[in-house]
């Protein structure tokens, strides 16, 4: 059986690779998808866990079950805020949004 | 007529005239010839409905005159009107009017006397003439242009004396009275605006506030009186008061001593109205007022009102005067004073209504101090007589004026006063019914014998002085008496003056040789007075007059008494007063003294005045053998000035200097002054604080605030993504930190 900590490794580096994306991608549409990668890492950290702590009881998928809705929701409504901003300021590059700027 | 008809009709009798006076006020004073008739028709009706009450008391008196004596009241009806005090217990002041005797010969003569002066005054004041421009002026020989006020005020006057006569307690006379104090004020003033060229002539403003003033005085000790009064008797209402045990049950609470007080303190609303000495000093004055003014004042009401109070309180004054001597010198001695000191002042006077005035002054002596002396019925009679003869005087006085006042329009004349009579003379012949009318009235008030009213009703005072010298043996009797006696005699020589300076002789002024008769208004008037001057009097012959027997019978004696003899036949079985309400009996030296002094007074007047009338130019006799004492006379026993150094200084300095000066502007304004400066310092420090600390700190504080917040916006880049990395590193930095705590 392959080792728990196999299963970890894999969410860091896909934790990583979401983290990296946010950082440094300049497409905020991308940036959602960079988030979305950093939640299904934690997906899988859980989903792992539970398979290893206390498979007998059903809470670790159901937790990540959740966080599967909640980041379905939290894409439907970056990405409309998205499409809002892209309507008014013809551009989706998060540099350029700097309105709070000082 | 019954009981129902009479208690309204007594009811509308002041309320008549009062209604009158807002009818006018409120919607005809633009209507002269409205007001007028509006004016008369309450008055007239006033009149016709107080004779119909009077002779039905009177019919009751001649049907059963003990039947009157058990029941003094024929006519009464009240009705709770204030909650008063104990209100729980059902305490109320009431409002009420009660018809005895004394009301309804009160009632015979005062509407009518104030219908005459109404009707004379719509002639005096030129009704029909071309309009007057003068406002609050005399406008000679033009209509006057206040004549609806006028009417209007007159006629609150006619309704508060009304209203005083047939009030059946204290509180309601005293409102009756209080409206009469407001109505002479604003009669006496009536010619507000009026001016003259001699300054030291007082004006009708300052006369009017003069009377109001000096009454005023009177008025607030006699409210005193008042309640003291209801403090004693529990009641204000006088049948219930005067009667048998309520008197005794006072008299054993606070005594005689306190009720001669109480007695003493209402005395004084009488001092003040009826102008006794020493607050007689506003009545002359009261002359300012057009002349019906005078007349209505000084002869059907406010004068009168005073005398009928002390009528009406009667009971208490006889227990008083009995019971504590001084309480009888003190009343018959203001009376007795006053006749006498105003008599010698009228001697002196050359102002045709100034002579009038202190005639009224000492008239109303003779009644207090029959009152003092307790002779009830002589001071009403006196008080009746006079006021028809008075009127009459002061009415054709006011005849007189008018026609010197068209004289002086006719020789374009302003400048002589149409007033004095030493411009006077001739007249006789220019106005024939004023100087008969005026004789008639003038020889009432000398007391002509067996003819005038005059004589019957002070002949009867006269005779209750020397009573109760013989009978009592009181030195007060015969002081009166021979005071009174003097004062008459006096009285007598003044009108004889009079009447000849004014009608005989020659004109001594072409006002005086331009001057004619008044109108049919101001002539009607006189006439219908003076029948009265004369005919008053018979009702009033004593029964027992030089000894006869059945031959008399007098009317107003039996009438009047029936108010009091019941109440004083057992006050006199209890000792308490020295006489029942009786006539002394007959006796020839006060008769014989009132002859002699009457026809001794006119003769004498006659032999100075009369025989040979003064000439133009010429000074009065009595100057070269009176000297400094006709000064004296002249200048009214200078009263007005001992009061202006007594009273009226002090008061003037004690405002001015003490009070204004020192109280106010020093102590007053001195310690606001010093609280203001006070405050004005700490002020200045307050300032300062919030200067420097609160406004100054504040800013400060605000402007670090402002320089961190400059210092850190740049960290405010608005990029979102660095955000994210400040975070990660921090979240990166925190994890290091954690790792490194556990593993070290």
């Amino acid at each position: 059986m392959i080792p728990l900590s196999w299963y970890l490794l894999l969410a860091a580096a896909l934790f990583c690779i979401g983290l990296y994306g946010v950082i440094a991608r300049r497409n905020a549409v991308a940036i959602l998808m960079s988030v979305e990668l950093m939640l299904n890492a934690v997906n899988i950290n859980l989903v792992a866990f539970w398979r290893y702590g206390t498979p007998e009881q059903a809470t670790g998928m159901a937790w990540a079950v959740f966080v599967l809705t909640v980041a379905a929701a939290e894409a439907a409504v970056g990405l409309a805020l998205l499409i809002a901003i892209y309507r008014t300021r013809q551009s989706v590059v998060a540099e350029e949004l700097d309105l709070l700027k000082n | 007529m019954s009981e129902q008809t009479l208690q309204t009709f007594t009811w509308l009798i002041p309320a008549l005239p009062l209604l009158v006076f807002f009818l006018i006020m409120l919607f005809t004073r633009d209507n002269k010839t409205l007001s007028w008739l509006l004016a008369w028709a309450g008055i007239i009706t006033s009149t016709v409905l107080g004779w119909i009450v009077a002779f039905d008391v009177f019919g009751l008196f001649l049907r059963d005159p003990d039947g009157l004596d058990q029941q003094p009241v024929a006519v009464s009806s009240a009705f709770d009107w204030l909650p008063f005090g104990d209100y729980w217990q059902g305490t109320w002041l009431q409002m009420g009017v009660a018809v005895d005797a004394l009301t309804a010969v009160m009632l015979f003569m005062v509407p009518f006397a104030v219908t005459m002066i109404f009707v004379y005054s719509v002639g005096y004041h030129n009704y029909g003439q071309p309009p007057g421009t003068h406002r609050g002026e005399p406008n000679h020989g033009k209509q006057e242009p206040l004549f609806a006020r006028f009417f209007a005020l007159m006629s609150l006057f006619g309704g508060a004396m009304l209203l005083l006569v047939v009030a059946d307690n204290l509180l309601l006379l005293f409102v009756g009275w209080e409206i009469m104090g407001f109505c002479s004020y604003s009669l006496i003033g009536f010619w507000y605006s009026r001016n003259y060229p001699n300054p030291q002539k007082i004006t009708p403003r300052k006369a009017a506030i003069k009377a109001f003033m000096t009454t005023r005085v009177a008025d607030v000790i006699m409210l005193l009186g008042i309640v003291y009064f209801y403090r004693v008797f529990g009641t204000l209402n006088f049948s219930e008061a005067f009667a048998l045990t309520s008197l005794e049950t006072a008299l054993t609470t606070i005594g005689v001593d306190g009720l001669a007080v109480m007695t003493l303190l209402i005395f004084a609303g009488t001092v003040g109205k009826s102008a006794q000495w020493p607050l007689h000093v506003w009545l002359p004055d009261a002359m300012e007022g057009p002349t019906p003014v005078s007349a209505v004042i000084h002869a059907a009401a406010m004068v009168s009102a005073g005398v009928y109070l002390i009528l009406r309180i009667f009971p208490i004054i006889a227990i008083s005067i009995e019971g504590v001597v001084w309480a009888g010198w003190i009343i018959a001695g203001i009376g007795a004073f006053t006749a006498l000191m105003a008599a010698t002042i009228a001697v002196a006077q050359n102002d045709v209504k100034g002579v009038l005035a202190y005639s009224t002054i000492s008239q109303l002596g003779f009644m207090v101090a029959a009152v003092g002396l307790g002779a009830y019925i002589a001071a009403a009679f006196h008080l009746i007589t006079h006021a028809f003869f008075k009127a009459l005087l002061f009415l054709a006085s006011g005849s007189v004026i008018h026609g010197m006042e068209h004289g002086a329009e006719h020789v374009h004349d302003h400048h002589t006063d149409p007033q004095d009579m030493r411009h006077m003379g001739g007249l006789r012949e220019k106005m024939p019914t004023t100087f008969w009318t005026f004789l008639i009235g003038g020889l009432a008030l000398s007391g002509l014998p067996l003819i005038t009213a005059g004589f019957w009703s002070k002949d009867e005072i006269l005779a209750d002085a020397w009573y109760i010298f013989v009978q009592d043996g009181k030195a007060i009797g015969l002081v009166v008496f021979i005071m009174l006696a003097t004062a008459a005699l006096l009285t007598a020589f003044y009108t004889m003056r009079q009447i000849s300076l004014t009608f005989l002789g020659n004109p001594r002024t072409p006002l005086a040789e331009h001057a004619h008769e008044s109108n049919r208004f101001m002539t009607m008037p006189l006439v219908g007075l003076s029948f009265f001057a004369v005919v008053a009097g018979w009702f009033g012959i004593p029964d027992d007059f030089l000894g006869t027997e059945g031959v008399f019978y007098n009317y107003f004696h039996h009438f009047v008494g029936t108010s009091l003899h019941e109440l004083f036949d057992h006050l006199y079985a209890l000792n308490l007063v020295a006489h029942k309400i009786q006539a002394p009996p007959f006796n020839p030296v006060p008769v014989v003294t009132s002859v002699v002094v009457a026809l001794g007074g006119l003769a004498l007047g006659y032999w100075v005045y009369g025989r040979k009338p003064l000439e133009e130019g010429e000074a009065d006799p009595l100057i070269a053998p009176l000297g400094p004492l006709h000064t004296f006379l002249e200048n009214k026993w200078y009263w007005d000035e001992l009061y202006q150094v007594v009273f009226i200084r002090p008061t003037v300095f004690i405002s001015e200097v003490v009070v204004y000066e020192w109280v106010d502007k020093g102590a007053i304004d001195g310690t606001l002054h010093l609280i203001a400066r006070g405050t004005y310092g700490l002020g200045h420090y307050a300032k300062r604080f919030e200067e420097v600390v609160i406004s100054d700190g504040v800013d400060w504080i605000k402007d670090r605030v402002l320089n961190i917040a400059d210092e850190f916006r740049y960290l405010q880049t608005g990029r979102i993504q660095e955000y994210a990395l400040y975070s990660v590193l921090i979240v990166f930095a925190l994890a290091t930190a954690v790792v490194l705590a556990g593993v070290l």
